[in-house]
This record gives C-alpha cells, structure tokens and sequence, in this order.
C-alpha cells in the first residue's frame, strides 16, 4: 500500500511497512505471527499518538495540507442537506475555487462558503489548489449580502494557501475584492461562524475568515503569510520556513493564545485525514452549538459585539 | 463611554513626543542633496522640497516623507496631529530576520516617528477633514497593530464628528512580525470605514508608490473616489511572487496607476502637485446629507 508520507512521519512510515508486510505472510507459516502483528499494531498507534500529539507548528502547516485532508465540499456533503449551489459574480465568471451555497445543518436555513480545494492533480488545476481570484470573492460577498438579506446565519469554511496571484487576478482588482468582502462581512446583520479546516494563508483566507466565531481544527493553521514566503521575503531562504512557522504564531493554539480563535476541535489521532469521518462529525457539532448559542443574539447586539471583538485586537502602546 | 471621551482619555496617556508635521522642510534637509531614482539628475533637498519631491527633470514623484505629504496636502497651519504616541509593541518576540524590536527603535529613530501612519485633524481647500499619510521608511509602512489601531480610530473619529477622510496611502502590507494581529487589522480598519460609509461619510484615498499587500486589501481600496499618483504601483500580490509562483510574463506597466485606471479600479491618475486642488474639489462634493461637522 502506497502512503503519503510527511518528513516526521518518517519512523512511523517503516513501523507500518513493517507492518503491511507481516500482514501478507501466511498466518500458518509462522505461528507467532499473529501476536507479533497484534503487538506491532499497538506500536504504531502509539507512535501516532506520540508524534501527533506533539507536532511542531511547521509539522502542522503540513498536516494542514495533506492530500487526505477532508475539504470543505466532504464538510459541506456529510453535514448539510437540500444544498443549492450559487454560481458566478454576475461579472466574468464562476470561480470553482470558492463555493457558496443556500444549505440546511441541523434544521438551520444557513449560506455556506468555502475555499474548495481539489483532492487529485486534476481537481487542483481546476480549482486553483483554492486560491480564489477576485470573481470567486465577489461570489461569496454575493452570499453574504443575500445572507443578510434573508437574516440567514452564515457558516464559513477557511482551506487556502492564500488568494490566487496572478496578472488576471491583479487586473481585475483582486485586493478589491478581499476588502469588499472584510467591510461586507464586519457588518452584516446575522451569525457569521467561520472554521479553519486546513490552510489559513493571508487576505485569501480572511476575506470569508472571520466573524462572531472562529472555530479552529488541531491542526489547521492560520497566517498573516504562508511559512515558505515569509523565510523567502525576510531571510531570503525558503528552506527555512520551519523556523518562520514557529515565529509566526499560527497554530490554532496560538490563535487561542492570542484571543483570535474561541474553540479549538481535535483532530483523530494521526491527523483528520485519518478518519475524516470523526473529524467531519466533530465539526459539525461545534459548528451547530455555535449557531446554537448566537441565533439567541439580536442583530444590533451581534453586529456591535462583531464589531467590538475586531476593535479589541491589536497591542501597541505609547497611546496615544 | 461616548466616543469622544475614549479619545481624550487616551490622549490623557501620551508619552511620546509630538511629530512635527512640517519635519523634513528643516534647512538640514534642505542642504542634503538626492538623485532621482527616474533619471539620475542630481537635486538639493530645498529645490527637491520646493518641487515637493517631484523631479523637474523626468517628472518621476520620488517618495515622501508622512510629514511632507501632509503639509503637501492641507492647508498650512491646520493640522492637529492626534494618536501620536501610538506605536506597535512586539507581541510574538518576533527575531527572524532583524529582531522586530531593533527594527522598531531604528525606524523610530531614522524617521523622527512613532508609527508608519500620521493621521490627524485639518482642512482642505477650507473643508475639514480627518487627514492621514503613510510614510514608507518606516518598515515600508506595514500595518501591524499601531498602524490599524490608528486608521480605524481616524474612521471612527471622523464617523463621530462627521468628517470625511483623506488618507495618503503607501504600504507594503501587513507587517509580518505581528503575524495574525497584523492579518486582523485588516478585518478592523474595513469595519471602521464601512461604519464611516454607512453614516453617509466620504472617503478619499490617494495611493501612492508603492501601495501592496494587505494594505491595498483593506482599507485602501474602500474609498468613494481613488486617486493615485503617477506611476505607483499599486497591487495586492508583489511582482516577484507572481512571477516565482506563476511563470507568468508580466505586463510592462502592470500593477502601475496608469494600468489600474485602464483597468477600472481607480478614478484619476493625477500628479503630486494638483492632488490638493483635486481632493479640496472632491470635498465640496462629499458632503453628508447634514452638512457634516466641522474642524473645532
Ligand atoms: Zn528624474
């Protein structure tokens, strides 16, 4: 069986070739071999469990962005019904990279939005590994503001590397179309609980990434700037984006730490893409208790406090 | 507490000194001498200040100082600065590259000021108006806590006292050695102008060179009228990325002012010395439904 392995991953990789091999031999050939299989296996989900548990921020950007990772079309599927896609920004084109969507979770009428990663080479060319151009943001303010309209909370799902750079997306006014989204969703008058599942890189990310609740995966990360770029911008060494994803602060924890992030979920041992299922389920009860609890708010009250929570952050001194 | 009563308890807190606006016009500055980066034509400071850092040769706008860009702008004699003790802390303990800390006390101390950002109070071909201007030198006027914390101030001052906002633009983008804070004031200064926006308020901004990253992404491009100088460059993803990431072949004026007027993203490309007539023109015509407030 082919794997896809992670660099730390490493010694787990050979304890379970080891273990695939053993599994192939003829049981009555070797009459140990079942205990040997048995105490082996144990081996192995402990070192998961060891080396899981105690990821380093480089080692989860990894995680984030493993090929099994459940993406937010799986979230979108095995969580919400009657789902009605909304295609287009009325102006150049459909962006598969980001999708909004008219859906139902838990008896709740909600607005979906998400970076829509692909899982094969031929998916990512499609859809632009998610990176969205402007027209895929100008689509998911079309869900916000129709959201708005019909008071229908909005549940959003953060898997980018960072918004598409290109000549296309530069002269269509892709900066425009992040802020546009960041003053659309400040003050729209409904729920907004955002989720980072996998990748949160930059603008790209935050133009649908934030709101009343930001609910973070174990290993999802969040960044200003992906780890690659900042050690190519500031040490001019890409080699040394280990050291920049340790510098950056953006785990999930750190998030936590830095009051960004409200809630944490974890991940299945070895990561979501080891059973996407538990991780998918997971979510969603976090993504339901939060619209649970907020559908109680007042939209002026919502709107301020929305407001008030982004106002909060920052530290500077000297004031002022 | 009602709005005002923030800011001046705040102000009670000040422990910096003041910035004079005016830096950059002393006559120390005006005996330096610098060449244009267009052409190469060697000018000294005074002919380079009294051609407010235009040159007269090529016509190439050279970069100025915030101090410099606001006398350029406002009528003299008008500005009040506020906030302008405010300046970033280190949160992370940032050390990659330069440690963030040096990189703080030494532009501090290169420019003379506090942050990337000098906002403050002042009038405009006689019409008031919350003024800002960004000033490259200083961590090429990246956006971290301080620079956010300011523009969103200067939209809620202005949203309080019903002014418009006038804010000269360069930046780099969100300063990388706040991480997230940094991504966050993104969020921030774009609710505060569409809460000023939706009070019925102006807003102008003006880019100049270069104006990148998340800067452009936020409140940058909310404006009601977008002016840009001659030959900014103005973009969200730099041209070295695009062409690392993408192999794409660029444009030979791509991202440049005069492309993103082609481009429908902005309203006029105007030359440094007629952006004040042109922002006092465009004060006359955004004006609040009430008239709006006035400078006190
Ligand atoms: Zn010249």
């Amino acid at each position: 069986m082919k794997r896809y392995v992670m660099g730390f991953e490493r010694p787990l990789a050979e304890l379970e070739s080891k273990l695939d091999s053993l599994k192939e031999l003829e049981v009555s050939e070797e009459p140990d071999l079942a205990r040997e299989i048995e105490e082996l296996t144990v081996e192995v989900d402990e070192l998961r469990g060891t080396l899981y548990s105690a990821l380093s921020p480089w080692e989860k950007v990894q995680v984030s962005r493993h090929p099994d990772r459940p993406r937010t079309q799986d979230y979108v599927a095995a969580l919400f019904t009657d789902v009605v896609e909304l295609r287009g920004d009325r102006a150049f084109r459909d962006d598969p990279a980001v999708l909004t969507a008219l859906a139902t979770v838990a008896g709740r009428r909600v607005v979906v939005l998400g970076h829509r990663k692909g899982k094969t080479a031929r998916e990512n060319a499609e859809r632009n590994f998610g990176m969205a151009h402007p027209e895929g943001l100008r689509k998911a303010r079309r869900g916000m503001r129709l959201a708005d309209k019909l008071g229908l909370p909005i549940v959003s799902f953060i898997d980018t590397p960072g918004a598409s750079p290109g000549v296309g997306a530069e002269e269509r006014g892709q900066a425009w179309a992040i802020s546009e989204c960041l003053a659309t969703l400040s003050s729209v008058r409904v729920p907004v609980v955002a989720v980072g599942i996998g990748e949160g890189g930059s603008g790209g990310a935050l133009a649908i990434g934030f709101g009343d609740r930001l609910i973070m995966l174990e290993h999802a990360y969040y960044s200003v700037i992906t780890p690659e770029s900042c050690a190519s911008i500031l040490v001019r060494e890409t080699d040394r984006a280990g050291e920049m994803a340790a510098s950056l602060a953006l785990t999930a924890q750190d998030l936590v730490d830095l009051g960004l992030a409200d809630e944490i979920v974890g991940e299945p041992r070895g990561g979501a893409h080891r059973d996407p299922e538990a991780a998918i389920g997971d979510v969603g009860r976090a993504v339901v208790s939060a619209l649970d609890a907020l559908s109680e708010r007042e939209a002026d009250a919502l709107v301020e406090e929305r407001y008030e929570r982004l106002r909060s952050i920052g530290e500077f001194t000297g004031v002022g | 507490m009602p709005v005002r009563d923030w800011f001046k308890a705040r102000d009670d807190r000040r422990r910096y000194a003041p910035v004079n606006a005016a830096q950059g016009r002393s006559e120390a500055a005006r005996g330096a001498w610098h060449k244009c980066d267009g052409c190469g034509r060697i000018m000294y400071g005074g002919e380079r200040a009294d051609n407010l850092c235009v040159c007269p040769q090529c016509e190439h706008h050279m970069a100025m100082s915030a101090g410099e860009r606001i006398a350029s702008l406002v009528d003299p004699g008008t500005f009040q600065e506020i906030d302008e003790g405010l300046t970033s802390r280190d949160p992370l303990q940032f050390t990659a590259g330069t440690p963030y800390a040096e990189k703080l006390a030494g532009a501090r101390e290169r420019t003379g000021l506090n942050e990337a950002i000098l906002v403050g109070k002042a009038t405009i071909g006689g019409a008031p108006a919350i003024v800002g201007a960004m000033d490259f030198r200083f961590i090429g006027a990246s956006m971290g806590s301080a620079v956010g914390e300011k523009v969103a101030r200067a939209f809620e001052l202005a949203t309080a006292e019903r002014l418009p906002v006038v804010l000269a633009i360069a930046s780099g983008g969100a300063r990388m050695q706040e991480g997230m804070l940094s991504l966050m004031q993104m969020a921030k200064t774009s609710a505060a102008v569409a809460r000023h926006d939706a009070a019925g308020l102006g807003y102008v901004a003006v880019l100049t060179h270069p104006t990148t990253g998340g800067v452009t992404a936020s409140f940058a491009t909310l404006a009601d009228v977008t002016l840009a100088e001659p030959g900014a460059r103005v973009g969200f993803t730099g041209p070295r990325i695009i062409e690392q990431t993408t192999s794409e072949k660029l444009p030979k004026d791509f991202q440049s002012a005069e492309s993103m007027l082609a481009h429908g993203m902005i309203d006029e490309v105007v030359s440094r010395d007629a952006i004040a007539a042109r922002v006092a023109s465009l004060l006359r015509y955004l004006v609040p439904r009430d008239g709006g407030g006035s400078v006190a």
